[in-house]
């Protein structure tokens, strides 16, 4: 029997302000609301509400057969609390199904697994905490911002206690091997990895309307694969459902036919942690170099390739101990937002997707200075004149000082108790 | 192909970037095997390169008829001019030229710069025009500039060659919107003869089109390019504590130096290790000296004066941020010779260099704040200043006369 895997991402960009450098020091408050209100109801009513409706429609009339995975970045699912609660309600609609899977990625969509293995960590956590708490079901698989792993990443992960990760299909990791099956990491065989199949993937993404593509032509393009290739993970933006691909291109359609096609074909859809249950390991990958889903290359070159990228990552990511010692919630908010990918994204000079500034230098500039300001309100709460360990020590002693001071209380009174008695 | 070229300067005795284009783009051409060039120019000092085209100068081509012997003109033109060449030229006068004052030799007196009888110097080039029309073998007339339309419609009237215009700057530019009625008579009429013209931007070819009413068919794009810089090695930047941030031009309404004044005073606001310069000269230095001292930045704001051959490019190697605020500016080749040396440039999106750069930082003119923001990005980020630098000096590299040439080529070849 041959297993489809859906797996959807969602992503909403906290688009920065126009910050000048003047504001340094004055303004704290680095967003555009507006616009960053504008892109999200944009894409709520073009897409995430018709296309939550057209799932949900899907595996009722599948009998629950039909189902699928998420994964959303916590800071959306806050954008979507603040914006778009009735988004939230929708998927929570969906999980009560029990059809859908929510998955664990870094809370702020960031590039920490890269940067900064401890915020990684720190982050995943906080984002399985956040989607147990709205959806009631913590996750066991693992979608990495942009698809990034390597074998250091798929390590960590691990360690965390998660036993499936994604990773797309690159020529130079892949090799001849076909993406339809379940591989594990190079060297730690509990971690299952599930490979996005490309091609019919970015078939439905990208060329769905210029293909006129059909749900019985697709499934049966799935069926003449060789039978032993039992799996087909299917990966994409959800803004695939209404915006790349508008409703007008008949794309809700061809999803409520996917699945009475599929279950005639005698095909199962299945959740990535029930599939890794289910399957062996056809062998392990290996992934030296961290690599992601974008472009040609399939690297990082897209957020980290050229200098100013690398300035601005290093420079944020070189607070990154200290900012976890402060206690100040809106300074630890924002060090989340400006992790998010898409800023360094804005700064590439050959691929800044979805960019709204003119240029990569321009998206450089704006960032630096909501930084430069951000990294001062670091340095108020602890001078950077003070290291590190020696503040972690000196944060640990005032954190338990209450506790010193009770315990050495007790003992005087117990000593002046002693001392009573001899005398008696 | 042969191709008659009607210029106004010609380096190294240039007072505008009129000169330097014409050098770059002749050049360029001089490539192609077959292009064989005649430049003319008012007045040539004998010391331009004529390696790969020949110059003629207004002021050795006879008007009137004179008699003279061989060795009288080879004793007074004969380093300019093949004294054979002056009698076969003398045979091609046809009209009657005394009214205009003429030397011994029958030629005119050209000042050849940008004096106050320049109408009239225009009208003169346009009476040497016609001999060298009746004289000279070519396929193609090329006009630089408003004020040598007039002699190249007269060589097109008589010998019955394509004429392409070639628009380096219209009078739009250069008076922020009150032309001169006389100039404006004098372009309009060139365009409106000229077979095609040419533009150093989409920004000019606009301007031509909306305000000289020209149709859009007839009217292509060449983008300047610039010359590789010889003996680049032997520029560099002194490391000095202060950054250096330089405008470099004339001083007129024109270039928009308050916008560089206030920008200054916005970053200095901020940071104190950055210093401004302000080289060239021109009817606004005055006030933008005052302008400083009320700002009260006098104490990081300097003047040089006027700059001129080596030092240009010295101030620009020596600066940290080259700016360049124009109002309006047909295309601006200095923002392209900044980046040659490694400078990081910001340049307004109202001058036409802007459609070709992408590793410079554009802001509108009048834009104070995102002006002072890329000066302060610039001195603060050693990234910034690195990418900028070093793409910046690839991008350069890669916009070649050249490539210029060629597409001037394909014009020629679609008018005849």
């Amino acid at each position: 029997m041959r297993n489809i895997c859906f797996y959807f991402q969602i992503h909403l960009p906290f688009l920065l302000k126009r910050y000048r450098f003047f504001e340094i020091g004055q303004d704290h408050y680095y967003y555009d609301d507006f616009q960053t209100e504008d892109r999200i109801r944009n894409v709520v009513e073009q897409s995430y509400l018709t296309a939550n409706r057209t799932i949900s429609e899907m595996i009722r009339s599948s009998n629950g057969k039909f189902r699928c995975a998420f994964t959303i970045s916590g800071l959306t699912l806050e954008q979507l609390e603040h914006y778009a609660p009735e988004v939230i309600d929708s998927f929570k609609e969906l999980a009560k199904t029990g059809s859908v899977e929510f998955l664990a990625e870094p809370y702020a969509h960031s590039l920490s697994s890269v940067f900064d293995a401890e915020e990684f960590e720190r982050q995943v956590k906080m984002q399985a905490d956040k989607i147990e708490a709205l959806f009631g079901k913590r996750p066991t698989a693992l979608f990495n911002a942009e698809l990034i792993y390597s074998d250091e990443i798929g390590e960590l992960v691990s360690k965390m206690g998660y036993k499936t990760m994604m990773i797309d299909e690159a020529k130079h990791i892949m090799g001849w091997k076909s993406p339809n099956y379940v591989y594990s990491h190079s060297y730690i065989p509990k971690l299952k990895l599930l490979v996005r199949n490309h091609k019919l993937s970015d078939d439905i993404a990208f060329r769905f309307s210029r293909m006129s593509l059909t749900a019985e032509n697709y499934i049966s393009w799935i069926s003449s694969l060789p039978p032993e290739e039992k799996v087909i993970n299917l990966g994409m933006g959800y803004e695939v459902l209404g915006i790349t691909q508008p409703a007008h291109t008949g794309i809700f359609e061809f999803m409520k036919a996917l699945p009475y096609h599929a279950m005639e074909q005698k095909m199962d859809f299945v959740l990535p942690s029930e599939i890794t249950k289910k399957s062996e390991s056809a062998g392990p990958l290996s992934v030296p170099h961290p690599m992601s889903w974008v472009g040609n290359d399939k690297d990082l070159t897209p957020w980290t390739g050229n200098d100013l990228q690398q300035e601005a990552l290093n420079k944020l990511y070189a607070v990154g101990q200290r900012v976890r010692m402060c206690t100040d919630k809106p300074l630890l908010l924002d060090w989340l937002i400006l992790q998010s990918t898409d800023h360094f994204r804005y700064m590439s000079h050959k691929d800044p997707h979805g960019t709204h500034y003119e240029s990569a230098y321009e998206a450089f500039m704006n960032y630096m200075n909501v930084l430069a300001d951000f990294l001062e309100r670091v340095d108020a709460q602890y001078p950077t004149t003070i290291e590190n360990e020696e503040l972690n020590e000196l944060l640990t002693t005032i954190n338990h000082q209450e506790k010193e001071i009770e315990n050495l209380e007790n003992e005087v009174k117990r000593l002046k108790a002693r001392k009573t008695k001899k005398e008696e | 192909m042969k191709a008659l070229m009607f210029g106004w300067e010609f380096p190294p005795h240039i007072l505008g970037g009129l000169g330097t284009a014409s050098y770059g783009l002749t050049k360029g051409m001089a490539l192609q095997d077959d292009m064989e060039i005649t430049f003319v120019i008012p007045k040539p000092h004998g010391d331009e390169d004529q390696s790969f085209l020949k110059i003629i100068g207004a002021c050795n081509v006879p008007v009137v008829w004179k008699e003279n012997d061989w060795n009288y003109v080879n004793n007074r033109i004969g380093s300019m001019m093949d004294p054979d060449e002056y009698f076969r030229l003398r045979d091609g006068i046809k009209y009657d030229f005394r009214r205009i004052y003429t030397n011994d030799l029958g030629c005119i007196g050209f000042s050849g710069r940008y004096p106050d009888n320049l109408i009239e110097e225009i009208s003169n080039y346009e009476a040497v025009a016609s001999v060298l029309a009746h004289q000279l073998d070519f396929d193609i007339i090329h006009s630089h500039d408003w004020l040598t339309y007039p002699a190249g419609v007269f060589a097109k009237q008589i010998s019955r060659k394509p004429l392409v215009i070639h628009v380096h700057a219209t009078d739009f530019d250069r008076s922020r919107g009150q032309v001169n009625p006389t100039v404006y008579a004098i372009e309009k009429r060139g365009m409106d003869m000229a077979d095609h013209i040419m533009t150093v931007s989409n920004l000019t070819r606009k301007i031509v089109i909306e305000k000289y009413h020209q149709d859009p068919r007839k009217v292509t794009t060449v983008h300047n390019a610039v010359e590789p810089l010889s003996e680049i090695e032997s520029f560099h930047k002194t490391p000095r504590k202060d950054k250096v941030v330089t405008f470099l031009g004339r001083i007129t309404m024109q270039k928009g130096p308050e916008y560089f004044v206030e920008a200054a005073y916005s970053v200095l606001q901020k940071t104190k290790d950055v210093r401004f310069v302000m080289a060239g000269s021109g009817d606004m230095m005055n006030a933008m000296i005052d302008l400083a001292a009320k700002r009260g930045i006098a104490d990081r704001f300097h003047f040089t004066g006027f700059l001129k051959g080596r030092q240009v490019h010295e101030m620009l190697a020596e600066s940290d941020v080259y700016i360049m605020p124009s109002v309006s500016e047909p295309f601006g080749i200095s923002p392209l010779e900044a980046m040659q040396v490694g400078t990081p440039s910001i340049i307004s999106k109202q001058s036409g260099c802007a459609e070709i750069l992408t590793h410079a930082i554009k802001t509108d003119y009048w834009d104070i704040d995102a002006m002072a923001d890329a000066i302060y990005s610039i001195v603060k980020n050693p990234a910034m200043f690195k990418s900028l630098s070093k793409l910046g000096l690839e991008e350069v590299n890669n916009i070649k006369w050249q490539d210029a040439g060629l597409k001037v080529r394909k014009i020629y070849e679609s008018v005849m």
